[in-house]
């Protein structure tokens, strides 16, 4: 399967180019064969079945995985000839969950999407704060402010994470599950929001995302791997194929597919009941 | 139970003083220094030969600052203020800066609130250098450092390596290989230990008190030689505090987030433990200190490490030489015994009014 060019005439230079990667957990070969470019101001779903390799391919893009063979670039620069800082300036990264040792408020983990811009001896400038007040506003957190997050439930956490990954202000933003411990109403949202910062702001998104649904009606373009390689590159019409969902994830394609009336052939999972 | 219906509620603005200091960091730094300058003042005064506190600032003003002042006090008080007392009451400002941030880094950097400045060995290893030390038939004196303090120093820098070489190699997340590794080689250390004071016959009672820590051999060339150390190591974990914030959401996020994981962590051990060395060839063991400090100021500051290190600096000095005062006072027990009544309650006190909970 060629992955297809995106929709425009001119296809602008990639701000994440990966080709012929091989990445491996010691002898756990994880990622094998993966050539995938991404043009500045794309928006991309990953998807793919558990253990596809999906969170190893965003761990080489962030550089914290190095490939066996193979390179990564990020906007134009080989990812291992980048410092930490310089990646992350180009790069923000949302976790699926972190564990904090210590007692922190909402506020404080939001501000910590700062680190890579703030004074390395005084600390956040006015600036900073400013971009930390924006991220919470625009995330919707702002009921969040003043709690512990290690109070919070798993979903109001996940929006903490992203709304440290705004507050980093990076042209890629890469996601890793945003939305698996969402309800229905913070999904949409979630992906209201990914697309608001990928049209308003032009930021470059890489989304790993389980719900074929939500990936098929907010992302133009996905990227489906299985077995650590990438099987499917194009629109949501083409990737998931009866087919494919059948080879791929094993399942009856019903269960993706849901009769939406014209020009919607796929959309499932939580967003259908909200629109 | 109403403190447990209190952290479920939404508004948590404001109860008491901790979220008034919490505001202010700034009034906070202030508050420490006058009470190091006042621990400071009440160190050199009281003892055995109590000096008024008037005579205690005339005589540390003329012979600190150089200022003349009007006074009366016997030459004799000049000495005890000079040569016993100030000496040692900066000693116990020095190694209790030195344990809180110690502990501060360890506990940041471990990703461990029960992480200390002994954690990776260095309390084990420095114990068996000073045993080694006390019945080896050598007596050498080398800048008014005996072989058991050497040793001591010596001994909590092999045992810290020796942790680090030994956790890299197995399979294990880096920092659970850290305090696995650190415990197995401190439990090795310690049966070392106890053969040596099995072994030491009459020496036995010096190693125990050794052991148990304290101020009683403080003199100026001691505290010149080991002072810079912890200075150093001190500045230069504060410069990193960024690094520190970084690891507050793990290694994988510290990473996301601009910080060379690898180096910065060598670098952080390595000054925490060179700092640690340092204050245990001065003082022997303290436990609490570097436990505790790091605890009180993150739950009245939260957990930034701007603010974090250079308050556990100011409490850990002012609360290490209160408590050998008060040991000093009470006829000379141990100092460490000392900390673990002051700390104990205190640390108690503030968990119970910490609005958030504290897990562990």
């Amino acid at each position: 399967m060629t992955p297809q060019a995106i929709g425009h005439d001119a296809i602008p230079a990639p701000i994440l180019e990966l080709s012929g990667v091989e990445a491996a957990y010691r002898e756990r070969v994880v990622l094998r064969g993966i050539d995938l470019a991404v043009a500045a101001g794309e928006r991309v779903a990953v998807i793919g079945p558990n253990g596809a390799g999906k969170s190893s391919l965003l761990r080489v893009v962030a550089g914290t995985l190095r490939p066996r063979a193979g390179r990564v670039s990020l906007a134009g620069e080989p990812v291992e000839r980048l410092d930490r800082m310089a990646i992350a300036r180009r790069l923000a990264v949302v976790p699926q969950a972190v564990a904090l040792p210590f007692a922190a408020r909402v506020e404080e983990v939001v501000g910590l999407g700062r680190l890579p811009h703030e004074d390395p001896f005084r600390g956040q400038r006015p600036s900073d704060r400013a971009a930390v007040a924006a991220a919470i506003e625009r995330v919707g957190i702002g009921g969040l402010l003043g709690r512990d997050a290690r109070e919070l439930s798993l979903g109001e956490r996940q929006l903490v994470l992203l709304a440290m990954a705004v507050a980093q202000a990076a042209p890629v933003l890469a996601l890793d599950e945003p939305t698996v411990h969402l309800d229905l109403r913070h999904q949409v949202d979630t992906m209201e929001l990914l697309g608001d910062l990928n049209e308003r702001d032009g930021t470059t998104i890489l989304a790993v995302l389980h719900d074929l649904g939500l990936a098929a009606h907010f992302f133009p373009r996905l990227v489906l791997i299985a077995d650590g390689r990438i099987v499917a590159d194009g629109s949501p019409e083409d990737v998931l194929a009866d087919d494919r969902i059948r080879d791929v994830f094993g399942v009856d394609p019903g269960f993706v597919h849901r009769p939406a009336g014209p020009g919607r052939s796929i959309v499932g999972g939580g967003a259908a009941l909200l629109r | 139970m109403a403190t447990r219906s209190e952290t479920l509620g939404m508004p948590r603005a404001g109860t008491g003083w901790l979220e008034g200091a919490r505001s202010r960091p700034g009034a906070l730094v202030v508050g420490g220094l006058v009470a190091l300058v006042v621990v400071l003042v009440l160190g050199v005064g009281l003892g055995s030969v109590t000096i008024a506190p008037a005579d205690t600032l005339a005589i540390l003003a003329h012979r600190l600052l150089g200022l003349e002042v009007g006074g009366t006090w016997t030459p004799a008080a000049e000495t005890i203020v000079m040569e016993l007392r100030l000496p040692r009451v900066l000693s116990a400002m020095a190694v209790g800066l030195g344990l809180a941030v110690a502990g501060a880094t360890y506990q940041g950097l471990l990703r461990n609130p029960l992480a200390d400045p002994y954690v990776l060995g260095t309390a084990s290893g420095a114990a068996l250098g000073a045993a080694i030390g006390v019945i080896l038939p050598i007596r050498i004196v080398l800048l008014e450092f005996g072989l058991v303090q050497i040793l001591a120093f010596v001994g909590a820098l092999l045992a810290v390596t020796a942790v680090y070489r030994f956790s890299r190699t197995g399979a294990l997340a880096p920092l659970t290989s850290l305090l696995l590794t650190g415990y197995a080689v401190g439990s090795l250390l310690a049966a070392g230990l106890a053969m040596t004071m099995y072994l030491s016959g009459a020496n036995l009672r010096q190693i125990f008190f050794y052991l148990l820590g304290g101020f009683e051999g403080s003199s100026w060339l001691q505290l010149g030689l080991t002072t810079p150390i912890i200075l150093i190591a001190t500045a230069a974990i504060l410069v990193r505090a960024r690094t520190l914030n970084g690891f507050l959401l793990g290694e994988e996020a510290a990473a996301h987030l601009g910080i060379d994981v690898r180096r910065e962590r060598v670098i952080l051990l390595g000054l925490a433990s060179l700092i640690t060395a340092a204050a245990v060839s001065i003082s022997g063991l303290i436990g609490f200190v570097g436990l505790v400090v790091p605890h009180v100021v993150r739950l009245v500051v939260g957990p930034n490490a701007r603010r974090v290190l250079p308050l556990s600096a100011l409490i850990g000095a002012s609360l290490l030489a209160a408590a050998d005062l008060v040991a000093r006072l009470a006829g000379g027990i141990p100092v460490g015994v000392v900390t673990a009544i002051i700390g104990a309650p205190f640390f108690l006190i503030l968990l119970r009014r910490a609005r958030t909970g504290y897990e562990l």
